[in-house]
């Protein structure tokens, strides 16, 4: 695999002198774009497109059973599918590691900044509401992290709330919208030598040896996770946070546009 | 014995399709980026994603041919596809034969000669369903294979015909498909008019199923013209970019 290794130092050096292979800056985002409501039949619904990444992210609200733990209230699923359509990388089969932290870290951001109120999906003793949230990735070029939490925000900020009448679940007509309060992003930084850089795409991510997810909303960090085998400074951490903090506004605009509401 | 439910309202369904209508068909070319070859169908209420990997090497080695390709497909349903409750993650037995007759069907249109040793993948991930996805899955691959630039020796088409009450009707929505009487899907290589596949499941007449291929084969001109266009498109906007 030759020709991949020129690549590879090419990019590298490149990215010593500050300069990405799509021209970006180190610490800019790709293009993104949110199209909410694709999948009508899914409570709610948004397709993200961050670069050449696309990622679908898709709501069902089903009545179930309370967990044992927590009794007065509903439940949340977070799952992530990579696609084997999404890349030649993946392979059709059981969750690999990588999508179950995919889906983990995206989940702990959104339970975890209080977007939902699990408390509020208790119907009666013995019946809850179940949010899943699945996240389908159709195409990967890198940061499924970030690309993944914007789909599922959007898609749940969208989401309609089937009602429970007369024993049975009712899933058209006039609904109203599923409550939610705050609004979690993600910020996703890759190490490539010394160099640190965010929103990583795929040929970058195949050779980062450091990765960083911080996920916030305005006032809190709410969600955090190292990934791969190499590792940040203090100094680097307390940077990253920064930049978390002033590009998460972007985001949070981002969602507010396509979903609506504030 | 299956509920029965009103279909059809002054001569009409329920939708105001005649009898031997389609549905509204729309075909976008590669959506998938990083594959050989994709499509994105709407088919009615159906959103459906097919992409197409390979030629490449056939993984594990003792499934490969020495003589033609291989075909692999996969056909799956996103948990959040239905109206109703959150599907089951994974294949179930639905989804491997459905699988499974979607690869026949290519097997007999692909030119898999050419590639010996290799593995073709069909993959179809059906996003939202409406009735009749194995068909527009089908349809929507085939556009993904030709865009992939791999030969085919046809473009298959496929639409599902059934009845409903004493009626022969052509591409059967999701509520038809629940309450209908007879559902056959079927797919087509228009050039010769070979049936790639064919399945059917109800009560149906000898005579009713002639008519049913009937209507087939006279919507499979409408199908087979979107497709086309589908194929073109991408070709038609560099032309124009290009003078």
């Amino acid at each position: 695999m030759h020709i991949v290794t020129i690549t590879d130092e090419y990019i590298k050096e490149r990215i010593r002198g500050g300069m990405r292979n799509d021209k970006r800056g180190l610490m800019s985002y790709r293009d993104i774009t949110i199209g909410v409501g694709t999948m009508p039949n899914a409570e709610g619904s948004a397709e993200v497109n961050m670069g050449n990444t696309k990622v679908l992210a898709g709501i069902k609200i089903d009545l179930s059973e309370p967990m044992r733990d927590t009794p007065g209230e509903g439940n949340l699923v977070t799952s992530a599918e990579l696609l084997p359509m999404a890349s030649d990388k993946f392979d059709a089969g059981p969750p690999s590691p990588e999508s179950i932290e995919v889906a983990r870290v995206i989940d702990r951001g959104i339970r975890a900044s209080g977007m939902i109120d699990t408390g509020s999906l208790f119907i009666e003793e013995g019946k809850v509401w179940t949010v899943y949230i699945d996240i389908y990735v159709l195409n990967y070029d890198g940061n499924l992290f970030d690309a993944g939490t914007l789909a599922s925000v959007s898609a749940l900020r969208s989401a309609r709330m089937p009602k429970y009448e007369n024993g049975a679940v009712v899933r058209e007509g006039n609904l109203q919208r599923m409550k939610t309060a705050n609004m979690c992003t993600s910020c996703t930084f890759g190490k490539i030598g010394s160099e640190i850089l965010l929103d990583t795409d795929g040929s970058e991510e195949s050779f980062t040896n450091a990765r960083l997810t911080i996920a916030n909303d305005s006032e809190y960090v709410r969600a955090m996770q190292k990934g791969i085998g190499g590792s940040f400074t203090l100094a680097e951490i307390d940077k990253l946070m920064e930049a978390t903090f002033e590009k998460s506004k972007d985001l949070r605009s981002l969602v507010t546009k396509a979903s609506g509401g504030d | 014995m299956k509920e029965k439910k009103e279909l059809m309202k002054e001569g009409k369904r329920l939708d105001g399709r005649g009898m031997g209508d389609l549905r509204h068909i729309a075909i976008t070319a590669n959506p998938i980026k990083n594959a050989a070859g994709s499509a994105y169908i709407e088919w009615g209420g159906n959103k459906i994603l097919a992409a197409v990997y390979g030629p490449r090497e056939a993984l594990p080695k003792h499934i490969s041919d020495p003589q033609r390709a291989i075909i692999k497909c996969r056909y799956m349903m996103a948990p959040f596809s239905s109206l109703e409750e959150h599907g089951r993650v994974g294949m179930n037995r639905r989804a491997v034969e459905i699988s499974k007759v979607t690869k026949e069907t290519f097997e007999s249109v692909v030119m898999l000669e050419m590639f010996p040793g290799s593995e073709i993948s069909i993959m179809i991930e059906v996003l939202q369903g409406d009735g009749g996805t194995r068909a527009a899955g089908i349809t929507c691959a085939a556009v993904a294979m030709a865009l992939s630039g791999i030969p085919m020796t046809d473009l298959p088409y496929a639409v599902s015909a059934g009845k409903i009450g004493s009626d022969v009707v052509l591409d059967l929505n999701k509520i038809e498909d629940n309450y209908s009487d007879a559902d056959m899907p079927i797919a087509v290589n228009p050039r010769n008019r070979e049936v790639t596949l064919l399945q059917m499941d109800g009560e149906m007449t000898r005579e009713e199923i002639r008519k049913a291929m009937d209507m087939v084969i006279e919507a499979g001109k409408t199908i087979s013209r979107i497709q086309r266009e589908a194929i073109l498109a991408p070709y038609q906007k560099a032309s124009e970019a290009y003078g």
